[in-house]
């Protein structure tokens, strides 16, 4: 009864119909097409050719590039600095396996069809950082370490972001119930740290964590400057998303508590089964809103000395063997960006479909 | 007392429960000189009320008395500050662990339903019995299926409560409640927010279920409903309760001139 009601009927309109209903439906409305075309026919078409018609994909050096088209040799000859960082050559093995292992975990959430798709993510979310833990430093199960300051491009982008990500969801929540507990105590303290935290620029907080936070911790006790980065990255974020999810929690209607109260179900089942479930689904707009700036916002890591995709690109630019491949690679690390946001944000999307119940209360 | 409701109603309505026999059962509530308070507004002014085991209890008076207000201190939804409410033996103070207890054993049906939104029919019924009771998944999905039955929606069972109209929705709200296998149910006007067409729908689950024995205190403004069902009508008004009697006498012959009046009202509609 309610399936066509969430899910509207596909327009049966041939493309051929629609371009002459919506673009030739009039003589201002075919004018208007033809200016716009011609418009991004001389607008978009330098940019086409220079992004690929006058490119230059292949080559063995500098001299291959011609100068018209953009220089993508400069990409492919350091594509592997700019995924791996310094991380030596005969050990990257261990971070494809880590790739391949992401795109295993969360590719299959795209596919509406794969069979267990769920335990593919729920390993994405559990299994993949243990792996991870140990496969990446090494130290363990005779693995050569590999110093974190070796650690760099799309790898760490991706290390900052998912650590970030995966960690501050839980502390989020807990800040956002404890913000609204009825014990002082702990209202307090969640209010505090939420509001000293979110009142702090990012690079503020970077720069504490490598230069300050090694000064408050007890001697002999110390961390690796990145594990410093992802604890700063981590709280700070938590912060914002403890605020994204108290939006969600004050708009459950009393009477979700109520009933829950009256069926017995005691503060954490209230917590977990009724009121947690509603409210993340409401926010994950915004949740995904703030996962994307913060998958940004890793690159600011570049001005504590990690490097970063950005970092890396940016430190390689300058190469004199290589001349003017500012833009290619601004333009590759704003594609890779992009790449992931989006994926993020279709993820999202198909998420809160499939969560509407079809209820608004 | 008995005899006359029978006499009154058999002719009226085949399916009048029959007069619950509850002179010599124990009290399963007890309220004793219970007051509360909103800040300084003093909502509930020395209440006392018994009820016995299986007895049926209408509440009603004009709105903002305190109706919704004392029934939801009997599962402790508000906190009263003076006086004893003992339901089913357990006196409800701060002690998080008789809360629970008297919890468990009171089903509480909302004027706006209050589904979980999130779940489906089933899962709504099935919560609590598998969390709070530990009922093993099978058994509890068994036993909710039975109650959807007995509020006629079996069929429903698999969608969203937002796939569903208020009369449904509130008819699941009551399997949901029933699935705890509770001694007493409190309704706070159950049917004010559905359509005329709906109403009859719920108060007929609500008639079959008076018949089965169930305790049950209702809030409503539903006339023919109380004069079917009660034991007892109970008038309320600025938090004290003006008049209660059974509900031959509370229709016909109401003492109070306050009773009276809101009777007057209601019964102009
Ligand atoms: N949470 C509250 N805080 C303050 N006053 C309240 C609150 N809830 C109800 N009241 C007041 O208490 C009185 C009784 O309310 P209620 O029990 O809902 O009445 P009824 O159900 O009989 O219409 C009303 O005057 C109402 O405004
Ligand atoms: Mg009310």
């Amino acid at each position: 009864m309610a399936e066509p009601m969430l899910k509207p009927p596909k327009s049966a309109i041939s493309p051929i119909t629609w371009v002459r209903q919506n673009l030739f439906s009039g003589w201002y409305n075919t004018l208007l097409t033809l200016v716009v075309g011609y418009l991004l026919v001389i607008g978009v078409g330098p940019v086409f050719s220079w992004l690929f018609f006058d490119a230059t994909f292949l080559g063995s050096g500098p001299s291959d590039c011609t100068g018209t088209g953009a220089c993508w040799l400069f990409i492919s000859e350091r594509l592997n600095f700019f995924i791996y960082g310094f991380y030596p050559d005969d050990l990257q093995w261990r971070v494809d396996v880590m790739f391949g292992l992401l795109a295993l975990s969360f590719v299959p959430q795209f596919i509406e069809r794969f069979p267990g798709r769920k335990w593919f993510g729920l390993f994405g979310l559990t299994g993949l950082p243990v792996v991870g833990y140990f496969l990446v430093p090494g130290g363990n199960f005779g693995l050569e370490v590999v110093e974190s300051s070796k650690w760099g491009g799309l790898m760490l982008t991706l290390i900052l972001a998912y650590i970030g990500i995966l960690a501050s969801l839980p502390i989020g929540i807990v800040l956002a119930l404890g913000r609204r507990s009825e014990m002082p105590i702990i209202r307090g303290i969640c209010v505090v740290f939420i509001e000293v935290w979110r009142a702090v620029p990012l690079i503020t907080v970077l720069f504490m964590a490598s230069v300050m936070l090694p000064l408050f911790l007890p001697d002999g006790m110390n961390f690796e400057k990145l594990m410093r980065a992802l604890i700063g990255i981590t709280l700070w974020q938590s912060a914002y998303m403890a605020e994204v999810i108290r939006g969600g929690l004050q708009a459950i209607p009393r009477g979700q508590y109520e009933a829950a109260d009256a069926l017995g179900l005691g503060y954490w089942k209230k917590t977990g089964l009724i009121i947690l479930p509603q409210a993340l689904k409401m926010v994950i707009p915004g949740i995904v809103n703030t996962f994307i700036s913060l998958f940004k916002d890793t690159t600011l890591v570049l001005i504590i000395g990690l490097f970063d995709i950005l970092g890396t690109v940016q430190s390689t630019i300058t190469d004199p063997a290589w001349q003017n491949v500012a833009i290619e690679g601004y333009v590759f690390v704003a594609f890779c960006f992009w790449v992931f946001c989006f994926g993020i944000s279709r993820y999202s999307q198909n998420l809160e479909r499939k969560l509407d119940t079809g209820h608004r209360t | 007392m008995g005899t006359i409701m029978t006499e009154q109603t058999q002719a009226t309505d085949p399916k009048k429960p029959v007069p619950s026999q509850t002179e010599n059962k124990p009290d399963i509530i007890r309220v004793e000189g219970m007051n509360k308070w909103y800040g300084d507004f003093h909502v509930l002014k020395d209440l006392n009320l018994n009820v016995r085991q299986g007895e049926r209890i209408v509440i009603c008076g004009p709105s903002g008395s305190g109706k919704s207000t004392f029934i939801r201190c009997i599962n402790r939804l508000e906190e009263h500050q003076q006086g004893k409410i003992i339901v089913d033996n357990i006196e409800l103070t701060d002690d998080i662990r008789n809360i629970d207890t008297v919890r468990r054993e009171v089903g509480m049906v909302f004027q706006h339903f209050n589904l979980f939104p999130h779940l489906t029919v089933l899962e709504n019924c099935c919560l609590s019995p598998i969390w709070v009771r530990k009922t093993p998944r099978k058994a509890a999905e068994e036993a909710a299926m039975e109650y959807l039955e007995r509020v006629k929606i079996p069929d429903q069972a698999n969608k969203f409560p937002g796939q569903l109209s208020g009369g449904q929705q509130q008819r699941v709200a009551i399997a949901r409640a029933l699935c705890m296998k509770p001694k007493i149910m409190l309704f706070d006007e159950p049917t004010s927010a559905l359509d005329p067409e709906m109403i009859k729908e719920v108060l007929d689950v609500m008639i079959e279920l008076a018949g089965s024995g169930m305790t049950m205190i209702c809030v409503t403004h539903e006339m023919g409903f109380a004069k079917t069902v009660a034991d007892r009508v109970i008038f309320m008004d600025g938090g004290e309760i003006v008049e209660e009697a059974p509900p031959h006498e509370f229709f016909t012959n109401p003492q109070e001139p306050r009773t009276q009046k809101f009777l007057e009202q209601i019964l102009q509609h």
